[in-house]
């Protein structure tokens, strides 16, 4: 169901795409994408766009919510909007980044909505007093291949992400997941990028720590 | 409050938590070259920090390659539907599927 955007509503502010000028493209062939096609509204050239990013976006959606049901439904709702709105899109920016922009957007409001619909307050983030100490130094870095990437392994390092703060997920999900470059992601999240980098390595701590408490105990099953 | 007790530590001209905010950036290749050296040195002296700096790529490392979640199927047809395209549901782009071939003919 669309009902974000429905008829004079629309936050014009969602679409304005980043000044900068287009970056290095690591995600798609997005050189073939017709702009002005799309902008006349051509069909073939939208449905090329869902082509090349449906499955990208879909990625990003389902690790900011957790939900692949509510991924899908954020999708649709941001691949709408995006055509409805195509006439913000100018191409000074890479498409990719403006449809990244308002996926995590869509994803964001109906976080915040089922915030609001559910009783209980969200966690602290301590993003500047938190404390980011290593507390873990069982040394992992050099075990089996096999061990480091199984699919038991996958599972975990997904379920790590969702115990990420918000603020540092969406850094570290366009960052070191879907390959955005330092200056893409603040593009799409409205961040410096000193606060890019910040949250970006306070994410990949938090993460190591998770992964060294999981291997230790790993290692120790093994040995006994 | 925090763990301070345990990083109460001695005379290593930088402390392991000074060092502690720059690793990403070491680790990224994006240190200026005496901050690396600083790291390096520092990293021999420190087999905690050594472990930090290592485990802490490999991190980085094993979520670089882990799997992208594709959208299954039934949401594909789905998304298409909602966007009036079903009619192009049936083409799979080669640059968007790793399973097809590459896209080299014209
Ligand atoms: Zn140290």
């Amino acid at each position: 169901m669309l009902y974000l955007f429905s008829k004079g509503e629309t936050d014009e502010s969602l679409y304005q795409e980043p000044a900068s000028k287009p970056m290095t493209d690591h995600v798609a062939p997005e050189n073939t994408i017709d702009v002005e096609a799309l902008r006349a509204g051509d069909r073939a050239a939208f449905a090329r766009v869902v082509s090349l990013y449906a499955d990208r976006l879909y990625n990003l959606a389902l690790k900011l919510t957790g939900d692949s049901l509510e991924a899908d439904d954020v999708v649709q709702e941001a691949l709408i909007s995006a055509f409805k709105n195509i006439r913000h899109f100018e191409g000074r920016s890479h498409i990719s980044t403006w449809l990244y922009r308002i996926t995590h957007n869509a994803a964001m409001m109906r976080l915040r909505k089922k915030r609001v619909d559910t009783v209980s307050m969200d966690a602290p983030l301590q993003l500047d007093s938190g404390d980011m100490v290593p507390r873990q130094f069982f040394d992992w870095c050099c075990l089996p291949e096999k061990e480091l990437v199984s699919s038991e392994t996958a599972a975990y390092m997904e379920a790590a992400i969702q115990q990420l703060p918000e603020p540092l997920k969406e850094v570290f999900v366009l960052r070191d997941i879907e390959g955005l470059s330092t200056a893409e992601t603040g593009e799409v999240l409205d961040l410096s990028i000193p606060a890019v980098k910040s949250r970006l390595h306070r994410a990949r701590l938090f993460l190591r720590e998770q992964l060294s408490e999981y291997f230790a105990d790993h290692a120790r099953g093994i040995d006994q | 409050m925090t763990a301070q007790t345990a990083h109460n530590h001695s005379d290593k001209h930088k402390s392991c938590k000074e060092l502690l905010g720059d690793l990403s950036l070491y680790i990224d290749g994006e240190a200026e070259a005496d901050l690396c050296q600083e790291i390096e040195q520092h990293m021999a002296d420190c087999e905690n920090c050594r472990v930090v700096v290592d485990t802490l790529a490999k991190t980085v490392f094993l979520y670089h390659g882990l799997e992208h979640n594709r959208m299954p199927g039934e949401a594909r047809r789905r998304l298409y539907k909602a966007l009036d395209l079903s009619d192009y549901l049936d083409e799979p782009d080669p640059a968007s599927s790793s399973t097809n071939r590459k896209a080299d003919c014209p």
